[in-house]
């Protein structure tokens, strides 16, 4: 069985995602590389944020 | 005043074929639809990110919904069918029948159900290269 930490999940996830939607929402390859490195940035950037977030919220 | 249709401009090749093949390969196999249309390198990227998160959501012991328990499953069982022959195949073979059990498997299920939702997005890309929407 894989196991990976939750971070590792998340980079995982946004790492197949970012690829799937750069490809598919630009036309031009450096506009998909540079949607594709935005949507990643958000989706582990978001990932962070939210984390902080609910460590404050539970204390 | 310009009363020229707002339609997009497709190319010569939509008129060749049913256009509705790149859709129904990409759905069926993950970056087929691309590699019909000789889109080589987008479809090896589409194929191998969508596999790869299917194989990963399974390896981490995710569980491919199978029947309609709640009104939430339906839409997981929506995203897996977005699959195609990937959900075929892991029903086949029994993979992630299990019941989630860990946290871990909780996130495999849903690797498996957006691996099924990216891969309809991929589907519709190709159909929009066919009809010239896409360049």
């Amino acid at each position: 069985m894989f196991q990976p930490s939750h971070f590792a999940a998340v980079l995982l996830f946004a790492l197949f995602a970012s690829t799937v939607f750069g490809i598919t929402m630009r036309d031009t390859p450096r506009g998909m590389v540079r949607y594709g490195a935005y949507c990643f940035i958000l989706f582990v950037g978001a990932a962070i944020v939210l984390s902080w977030v609910m460590l404050l919220i539970a204390r | 005043m310009s009363t020229t249709p707002n339609k997009p401009v497709a190319g010569k090749k939509a008129d060749k074929g049913f256009v509705y093949l790149p859709l129904i390969a990409g759905w069926l196999v993950p970056g087929a639809g691309h590699f019909l249309q000789g889109k080589w390198i987008r479809g090896t990227l589409l194929a191998v990110s969508i596999v790869s998160m299917f194989a990963l959501g399974l390896a981490m012991q995710g569980k491919i919904y199978t029947s309609v328990q709640e009104i939430l499953d339906m839409l997981c069982v929506a995203g897996d069918l977005g699959s195609g022959l990937l959900y075929v195949v892991g029903r086949m073979a029994g993979w992630g029948a299990q019941p989630i059990q860990t946290t871990v498997a909780e996130y495999g299920t849903k690797f498996i159900v957006v691996a099924g939702l990216l891969n309809i997005i991929a589907a519709v890309d190709a159909h929009n290269l066919r009809t010239g929407r896409k360049q």
